[in-house]
């Protein structure tokens, strides 16, 4: 079978973010319509990794390169990043004080549409489109009145970033730990939503802690990012693995891949 | 800076040469008040940067600055003139234009209901307004306040008798269109019990010229009525803005008091809310948007007089290139004014390595059983909020904008008036855009 388009490819990794060194040399390659999953014990450089591709400016990129459709990503300021295409889903969703998070939507909506040429769309085109969406992946609109994750939840907070990544429909979607502090019923909620968004045209970076989420979203590449660098890449019965072992066996040195 | 007495000096002289003219036919109770006001302006002096309230604000450019009492305009401002500081045409509206009221461009009632000049009011029914008059702003320690009492006579008397309910808004817009002058509206708005109305006093200005205006509003809140008072300040860049807004709430009354600071090269704005009766609810809502070198100064006190009451305080300020914004809230919970619940905030958005502000909360609790939080920010945009934008694919500069914009936003969204709303958002959109 003729492998699929590299959407992201990512060769000798690395960054450091006010003097220390995190990610010492990270090389992966994302295909269209692929999920990767990314584990790692705290402090590996999980994070990092999703937030120096969506162009954090805290982060100094050292050494290394990442493509995305073949040219330089690194290049790139975050919002030409986003109007490429990739989309990062926060750790912690920041609160945007006195912006809707209908007006917020529609003016991220918007800077893509410009980008892509195609016409803006007024609040009450935007109104039907995000009915659209919101009634595709099953929710209903009591955010999207309230200021951007102000006095949100959690889970709130977590179903908001999915929420934007439907809205945005970008072609990488990277969920830096989407699953942290929710619980079961939230987990499940996001989950179906991401696999209702998969499609062979995008492709999904899910970074996280514990394997749970794996539960829900079968990865077909899981990689386990220890100090810096990937140690292990496997299929989706790695997850399982590192649920039952732990990541000791894995540090320490020790390289398989 | 030391202030020349001269200046107090010649305040008093020109009280005295109106008190002995046009404002002779005033009744006594009125005289007395008048005269009381000068006396203690005489005593007083303007204040200086030494007293408590004022350790921010310098008045040295009112208290050195010559300005004469103003006098009718020559030519009056067409309606046309005046329109983008007006709502629409429904609802009753009074237009003052240098102080002095303009029967032409107003819609006045004077039955039950009165909407009309405390002038014409103090002439046909003067027991309505003594009944209220000076009772709320106290000028013990207020210089300006008592030389408004001075000089009171022109301005706006609002009273909404028991269980009215007005559904426009009233509008009260003071115009200046002469330079070099000072004027000192007094405005009484008392709502009896179960009335509900909603008032919007504007402040502007048709040139950019350079005046001072010295106002003080009355508002009385009777038992469980409910005012939604809005006021705006879009006074002329070189103009020095003095006021006091003073509510007085009766049991299960509810004032939401909505302010925003767009103009003036000084702004000093005194808020005073006494909760008189139990189970009172009070919204205080600010904004402050500044550039250049303009100061305003935003001096609050919620005085929790009766138990059960509920006070909410938000004042946002957003501060550009050399300006300042000072923000001082005061609490007062009195003994036996207990269930209080008041919460304060006070957030600065300094968009400028030369802007600056001070925000100081002052909590005096006098009883056990309240819940009291204060809170308050200063610094510039939040970089984690301008990179989620970018991410999202929105711009830095725009991202920059839509930020301070939500900074305001955030105190716009909490008024009920619509075309307000809009008006005041038009204007936020205009001074971002432009900087």
């Amino acid at each position: 079978m003729a492998k699929s388009k590299v959407v992201l490819e990512v060769k000798g990794l690395r960054v450091a973010v006010a003097g220390n060194e995190i990610l010492k040399g990270v090389d992966l390659t994302i295909r269209d319509g692929e999920v990767h999953a990314i584990m790692g014990p705290n402090g590996s450089g999980k994070s990092t990794l999703a937030q120096v591709l969506a162009g954090h400016p805290a982060y100094t990129v050292l050494a290394g390169a990442a493509k995305y459709e073949g040219k330089d990503l690194l290049d790139l300021k975050p919002e030409e990043r986003a109007r490429a295409g990739v989309f990062l889903a926060f750790q912690y969703p920041v609160e945007i004080r006195g912006i809707t998070n209908s007006y917020f939507l529609r003016s991220a909506l918007n800077a893509l549409r410009r980008e892509r040429g195609e016409p803006e769309l007024d609040p009450i085109d935007f109104l039907q489109f995000l009915e659209q969406k919101l009634q595709a992946i099953g929710w209903d609109d009591a955010m999207m009145n309230r200021p951007v994750n102000e006095g949100f939840s959690g889970g709130e907070k977590k179903r908001n970033e999915i929420l934007q990544l439907a809205v945005l429909e970008p072609r990488l979607a990277i969920l830096d730990e989407t699953d942290s502090g929710l619980d079961i019923d939230a987990l499940k909620t996001v989950a179906e939503t991401v696999n209702t968004l998969r499609s062979p045209d995008r492709a999904f970076l899910i970074v996280t802690h514990y394997q749970r989420l794996l539960n829900y979203i079968t990865p077909d590449v899981v990689h386990v990012l220890a100090d810096g660098r990937i140690v292990k890449s496997g299929g989706p019965e790695l997850a399982q693995e590192l649920e039952a072992r732990g990541y000791d066996w894995l540090r320490d040195g020790v390289m398989v891949s | 800076m030391a202030v020349k007495t001269g200046s107090v000096e010649r305040l008093v002289g020109s009280y005295h040469a109106w008190a002995a003219n046009g404002a002779s036919r005033a009744p006594v109770w009125l005289k007395e008040l008048r005269a009381g006001g000068i006396a203690r302006f005489g005593e007083l002096g303007f204040p200086n940067m030494k007293q408590e309230a004022w350790r921010f604000t310098s008045v040295a450019p009112i208290a050195e600055g010559t300005f004469a009492l103003a006098h009718p305009p020559a030519r009056l401002p067409s309606l046309v003139e005046i329109q983008p500081f007006l709502l629409g045409d429904s609802g009753h509206r009074l237009v003052f234009v240098n102080g002095f009221y303009q029967r032409s461009l107003s819609t006045a009632v004077a039955d039950t209901l009165r909407v009309q000049s405390l002038a014409d009011a103090l002439a046909e029914d003067p027991d309505a307004i003594r009944a209220h008059l000076c009772r709320y702003a106290a000028t013990q320690d207020r210089p300006f306040c008592a030389l408004n009492t001075a000089f009171v006579g022109e301005g706006a008397f609002v009273h909404i008798p028991a269980k009215v309910s007005l559904a426009d808004p009233i509008q009260l817009l003071f115009i200046v269109t002469d330079e070099n002058v000072v004027m000192h509206p007094r405005n009484l708005v008392v709502l009896e019990r179960e009335a509900r109305a909603s008032i919007v006093e504007t402040y502007a200005s048709l040139h950019h010229a350079r005046y001072w205006t010295n106002t003080v509003t009355e508002v009385v809140a009777g038992d469980a009525a409910r005012i939604d008072y809005h006021r705006v300040q879009r006074e002329s860049p070189r103009a020095y803005h003095v006021a006091a807004t003073e509510t007085h709430q009766g049991r299960d009354s509810t004032v939401n008091l909505h302010t925003v600071a767009f103009g003036a090269a000084l702004a000093r704005h005194d808020l005073g809310s006494v909760m008189a009766g139990p189970g009172g609810t009070l919204i205080l809502n600010g904004l402050y948007l500044l550039a250049g070198e303009q100061h305003a100064d935003h001096h609050t006190t919620i005085d929790h007089a009766a138990d059960h009451c509920a006070s909410h305080e938000y004042f946002n300020g957003v501060l550009d290139e050399k300006s300042r914004g000072v923000f001082t809230g005061r609490i007062i919970v009195r003994p036996g004014a207990q269930k209080t619940d008041s919460k304060q905030t006070n957030n600065n958005l300094l968009l400028s390595a030369d802007a600056h502000a001070d925000s100081q909360p002052q909590l005096e609790i006098y009883a056990d059983d309240v819940k009291c939080t204060h809170g308050s920010t200063v610094g510039p945009l939040d970089p984690r909020a301008l990179f989620y934008l970018r991410s999202r694919g929105v711009g830095e500069d725009a991202a920059r904008r839509l930020l301070t914009y939500g900074f305001a936003a955030e105190i716009l969204g909490r008024m009920e008036v619509a075309p307000l709303r809009a008006q005041l958002d038009a204007i936020v959109r205009g001074r971002l855009a432009g900087q």
